[in-house]
């Protein structure tokens, strides 16, 4: 059956065969270990009864996913903006760059457990402070990537256009921005992994006693109420954000970059 | 024949071609000669890679530089270009032109194109840059080029999928876009097969014989250098060794490879080159 199909089709098909393959075996060693040791539903439930819980709960569950993507989102496009526009700012003057990006980079070291706190005091139990988090959570994977970019045309390239005159800002458009799209791309993909941990980590703290009801919060109450199995089912459904987040971006840049560059023009 | 320092095109030799091309050469006013007088360069270390070099150009003239890996050839381009200043001396084109007008073109060892740009969009990046013509008016400029150079139906493909000899085409009508009154070429066919090599030497010649441009060209490659130029420049440890005058007759083909002038002159080049 496979023989018939293009390599390209061949390859999806044996990967995901391969992915379905651990995940049974994982679902059949984790139904096998609560079996074994007789572990109570409230510390480890079994894969069917956190499907149950699932089902149960389709609706809140349903409704905390898309308000998590939609910060996940939202805040990806701001750190996206945001970064963007500090790496056209950090490619233009060195100063401006030597000045700056170490505190890019302490606003990436600081742990964001640390300052959601802080953020809430200033902003309020509100999206805007989920917003603002998963913001920072994703700057600096954009403003690196870019900045790199942004900085790293061919020596060729900048010649060709020092000879036709070209200034500061035809360098830009013609030759600095376009050259950072995959770099950027780069970046995004990066940031939208944790795009999703940084709105759950703020909605952690925004949804505690509101009536925020992202993933963060709904997981949150679910603990508080030892119901394990819907919090399994809230952590199943976090990572299929993430994988929804970072596929879309990939597809994004796959189309975009498609018959830029050589490998693009291979893998399609 | 050997003529180190200031050397200039023969108005004398025999036979109506010498005269003939004198002729058309000073008739062209669109292409400038360039003139190197004491030209050097040093680097911060002490580093002379051109040490007071003095090098004619005549208007239209193809002019080969060859020498040693290291021995100054593309620095003493790129001087020319204005990509690099000069610590002494001066470069001057007459009549004079400026890079920033699309003057002075420059083709890389590497193709160098923008791979997120199509072929015709490719050639019109010089047009774009300084700013002249209508997009329409450059759009044409550039596709008439594209067919000159063979790719007519490639105007829409992307760099990725073109090959390496299309790729340097496309370089080369983007390096004429401008109507260049100087061409200068840095090893342009170096990471090129000999078939291919061959095939855009030619094309060269045939685009010269349209324009006659002025021409530097940087090569290691003594039977191109043979091949394409009026006059052959010897380079060695930044200074200029000697200046060639080229006997063979124009214009040339493939052919000349085969006759006794050609393997003649190749040998007072490849004497030059390693000093005797």
């Amino acid at each position: 059956m496979t023989a018939v199909l293009p390599p390209r089709q061949r390859e999806i098909l044996l990967s995901v065969s391969l992915v379905a393959a651990v995940a049974c075996i994982l679902l059949g060693v984790w139904e096998f270990i609560v079996w074994k040791f007789d572990l109570p539903k409230a510390l480890l439930p079994t894969p069917r009864q956190c499907w149950k819980a699932a089902v149960l709960e389709r609706v809140a569950l349903f409704r905390a996913t898309v308000s998590t993507g939609f910060a996940a989102f939202s805040g990806l496009l701001v750190a996206v903006a945001v970064g963007y526009g500090l790496a056209v700012i950090f490619s233009q003057s060195r100063s401006l760059r030597l000045a700056l990006f170490p505190y890019v980079i302490l606003l990436q070291t600081v742990p964001i457990v640390a300052i959601a706190p802080l953020l809430i005091v200033w902003s309020g139990y509100t999206f805007r402070t989920v917003l603002i988090v998963t913001a920072i959570v994703c700057l600096f994977p954009i403003v690196n990537s870019v900045t790199g970019g942004l900085l790293s045309t061919k020596q060729d390239t900048n010649d060709l256009f020092r000879l036709y005159g070209a200034g500061r800002w035809k360098r830009l458009l013609h030759l600095q921005i376009p050259s950072s799209v995959n770099h950027l791309m780069l970046g995004i993909k990066t940031s939208s992994g944790l795009a999703v941990i940084g709105a759950i980590v703020a909605e952690f703290f925004v949804g505690n006693g509101t009536s925020y009801d992202g993933l963060g919060t709904l997981m949150t109450g679910w603990a508080n109420l030892l119901r394990t199995d819907a919090l399994v089912s809230a952590v199943f459904a976090s990572a299929m954000l993430g994988i929804v987040l970072f596929g879309t971006v990939h597809l994004i840049s796959s189309v975009l970059l498609r018959r830029w560059t050589k490998f693009a023009t291979t893998a399609s | 024949m050997i003529s180190p320092g200031v050397s200039t095109l023969p108005v004398t030799g025999s036979g109506q071609e010498l005269v003939a091309r004198k002729n058309l050469l000073s008739e062209s006013a669109r292409v400038s000669a360039i003139r190197c007088q004491s030209l050097s360069i040093e680097y911060p270390g002490g580093i002379r890679a051109v040490d007071k070099i003095s090098l004619k150009v005549n208007p239209g003239e193809i002019v080969s530089l060859i020498g040693p890996s290291g021995c100054g050839k593309t620095t003493l381009l790129r001087l020319i270009a204005g990509l690099e200043q000069p610590t002494e001396g001066t470069v001057s084109l007459d009549p004079p032109v400026q890079g920033d007008a699309g003057g002075i073109a420059f083709v890389f060892q590497q193709p160098s194109l923008l791979p997120w740009r199509t072929a015709i969009q490719n050639v019109v990046l010089p047009l774009d840059l300084i700013g002249k013509g209508s997009p329409s008016t450059r759009r044409k400029i550039a596709s008439e080029l594209l067919r000159t150079v063979g790719l007519g139906d490639a105007a829409t493909r992307f760099p990725s999928e073109l090959s390496g000899g299309m790729k340097m085409r496309v370089s080369i009508a983007r390096a004429l876009v401008t109507d260049p009154h100087v061409l200068l070429l840095d090893e342009p066919f170096a990471a090129l097969d000999d078939m291919l090599r061959n095939q855009l030497g030619q094309l060269l010649l045939e685009l010269w014989e349209r324009r006659r441009f002025t021409v530097v060209m940087v090569t290691h490659n003594i039977a191109e250098s043979v091949l394409l130029s009026h006059r052959i420049a010897v380079m060695r440890e930044g200074a200029l060794a000697s200046v060639l005058e080229n006997p063979l007759p124009q214009p040339r083909n493939e052919d000349i490879r085969a006759t006794v002038e050609f393997g003649k002159f190749y040998g007072h080049v490849s004497r030059a080159l390693r000093g005797e």
